[in-house]
């Protein structure tokens, strides 16, 4: 455990790009874009450093304000969140060059705003990985909800309705996290998750307890579109403007789903996970949610919406990894959490891109357009083919681990419905990529989006190759260390 | 059965208040209502924790040479610490579920669920 400035350095540069990009978009609203670029591309910088250092030297704290903990707030980082810190500001990074155009066809005077708000949204998520402290993480976990809230706002005429049912359901959430919280610290008397931990197991037994966690899971879970707290999301992605679709769909869920890891796995040790039989609960509802998603999704008409069930199956995917609870699973989820990321962030761009280029948005419009659009389109099938889970894609590697941990843990019918799930996947998938390649091409002038644009969209769809094939670095040397059974404790936090 | 109220009742009330705003969310159609719904919910978590920090006989959390040192002296600091941050969240997400609501208007010209959903099929049907 290292004193490092590092930790605080990603939410610091991005409070301040906020800062910076407001009051600088007054004077010309030019000014935003290159800001939230500079801010990104600094703190991508930051996170891989962060996460080689946390390899190389293991665990960084910074204690804010030099208060020890736990009285004070640490922000703690050890090999797990620095990896997802990095993914959380990499893919924004790459969606943002897509963005610069997006932004100014599809909501020309909300420019400046969309640029803020992504900033404080990051910080929010950012935060939300990094804190160590519980109550700290409530209050991450609001800025991103409210950033997310307004960004999902802008988009189609319907947008604002749906904004307002997700700020409902999203602070029902967090509400429902913040009485967790409650619980814990009337049973504890601490915040910080390393003081949490180590006070939990005298408490076994405890009925609070049980409704502790219980709120908590539950707060997270709507927060993660776990089934059946999803109905939010379909709405708020399909009415948003595709650049902040493309922002939040790859990483929003993602993290409330890292914080459940945290929550279940540091923060509770195996004695209590064995006293409260969360686990199961999560695990059978997110095979029920991958079965719902992926049949919602084949049933779609409408590209954008059938993208947003298949989010549904996706995060739930990580959802059985977590329910599972063996050490190869919660890999299979991690993992997961990085293709997901890489997969659907591709395929949300491809969809905003051919909206801007041709108007399209139904099934049966898309017919043959990959021959008017070959860059975007490869990128589509790469990614999509990562979605149905072909090897060597970054999508067939996570979910093999994620059966290897259902074997792991013995229940085969979890695994089975892994399994078959991609045949659900492929089944909306492969329809379209039939759709768009099959077919003469429409007699239509369009062509791929500008090169800011198609960076990302070739960018992510190769990425999705090579996270695949680089897998076993990541989970041999990142993922592996950080969730051996030992290592799931806090140490001195 | 009445031993779980008698000593217990401030927590009582608050699961209480949690469930009329909830109800309201839930049930309520117009969207304004759901809101008020929200902050109830909300109201009645941040009653939770100061319910909880409350002390008989105990004074404010400020050092006092006649009480001393002594903990049972003074109400906890830390939940009403932790609540303040709670009540200026509570205060913004109703700002931005405001500034979503009026926007509906615009749009919808109504408020009532049932009636925004209807306009916005008809809307969606050119």
């Amino acid at each position: 455990m290292t004193e490092s400035p590092l930790p605080v350095l990603i939410p610091l540069l991005m409070l301040g790009g906020a800062l910076v990009t407001v009051t600088a978009g007054s004077l010309l609203k030019q000014f935003a874009w290159p800001i939230a670029l500079v801010t990104l591309s600094l703190s991508t910088a930051v996170a891989i450093e962060q996460l080689l250092t946390v390899l190389a030297d293991g665990p960084l704290i910074h204690q804010l304000g030099g208060w020890a903990p736990p009285i004070g707030i640490a922000f703690v980082v050890d090999s797990l969140n620095a990896f997802i810190v990095t993914v959380v500001v990499a893919i924004p990074l790459l969606v943002l060059l897509y963005a610069r155009d997006s932004v100014r066809k599809e909501t020309p005077e909300e420019e400046v705003a969309f640029f803020t708000l992504l900033q404080v949204l990051l910080l929010g998520l950012t935060g939300m990985v990094l804190t160590g402290d519980l109550f700290n993480l409530y209050v991450f976990f609001e800025i991103s909800s409210l950033a997310g809230y307004s960004l999902v706002a802008r988009g189609s005429h319907a947008a604002p309705v749906s904004a307002f049912r997700y700020l409902l359901l999203g602070s029902l959430g967090a509400s429902f996290y913040l009485m967790g919280v409650g619980y814990l610290y009337v049973l504890t008397g601490s915040l910080n998750m390393g003081d949490v931990s180590r006070i939990l197991p005298g408490l076994i037994g405890n009925p609070a307890l049980t409704v502790a966690m219980a709120m908590m899971v539950a707060g997270l879970g709507l927060k993660m579109a776990l089934f059946p707290l999803h109905g939010w999301l379909p709405d708020a992605y399909t009415h948003a403007s595709s650049a902040a679709t493309a922002i939040i769909a790859p990483v929003m869920t993602k993290v409330s789903a890292y914080v459940l890891i945290r929550m279940l796995f540091f923060v509770c040790d195996p004695a209590l996970r064995a006293a409260i039989p969360l686990g199961t609960v999560i695990t059978w509802l997110a095979a029920l949610g991958i079965i719902v998603g992926s049949v919602m999704a084949i049933a779609q008409n409408d590209v954008k919406r059938m993208l947003a069930y298949s989010s549904v199956a996706q995060v739930a995917y990580i959802g059985v990894g977590i329910g599972l609870g063996t050490p190869l699973a919660l890999v299979g989820a991690t993992l997961h959490v990085l293709s997901h990321a890489t997969m659907k962030s591709c395929l949300f761009l491809v969809t905003g891109s051919v909206q801007l280029q041709t108007g399209r948005r139904t099934l049966h419009s898309y017919e043959g357009l990959g021959r008017l659009m070959p860059w975007t389109f490869a990128g589509f099938t790469l990614a999509a083919l990562a979605m149905v889970g072909i090897p060597p894609t970054a999508g067939f590697f996570s979910k093999w681990y994620l059966v290897l941990g259902g074997i792991e843990a013995g229940e085969w019918p979890v695994v089975l419905i892994v399994v078959a799930s991609s045949l659900l996947t492929a089944g909306y998938f492969f329809r379209l990529i039939e759709k768009i390649y099959a077919n003469p091409a429409p007699s239509l002038r369009a062509s791929d989006p500008g090169l800011l644009a198609r960076i990302p969209i070739v960018a992510l769809g190769a990425a999705v190759l090579v996270l695949g094939i680089a897998n076993f670095w990541f989970v041999g040397e990142v993922l592996q260390p950080a969730l051996l059974p030992q290592t799931l404790a806090l140490t001195g936090m | 059965m009445i031993d779980l109220f008698i000593g217990r009742w401030p927590y009582v009330l608050t699961v209480v208040l949690m469930l009329i705003g909830l109800y309201g969310m839930l049930v309520k159609q117009n969207f304004l209502k759901k809101l008020i719904g929200m902050n109830i919910f909300q109201g009645a978590i941040i009653l939770f924790f100061i319910v909880h920090a409350f002390k008989w006989r105990a004074s404010v959390p400020i050092h006092d040479h006649h009480l001393g040192a002594v903990a049972r002296a003074y109400i906890n600091p830390i939940p009403h610490g932790l609540m303040l941050t709670a009540i200026v969240v509570s205060v913004a997400t109703t700002g931005v579920g405001l500034a979503l609501l009026i926007r509906i208007f615009r749009t919808y010209g109504t408020l009532e669920e049932p009636e925004v959903l209807e306009r916005m099929q008809a809307r969606r049907r050119p």
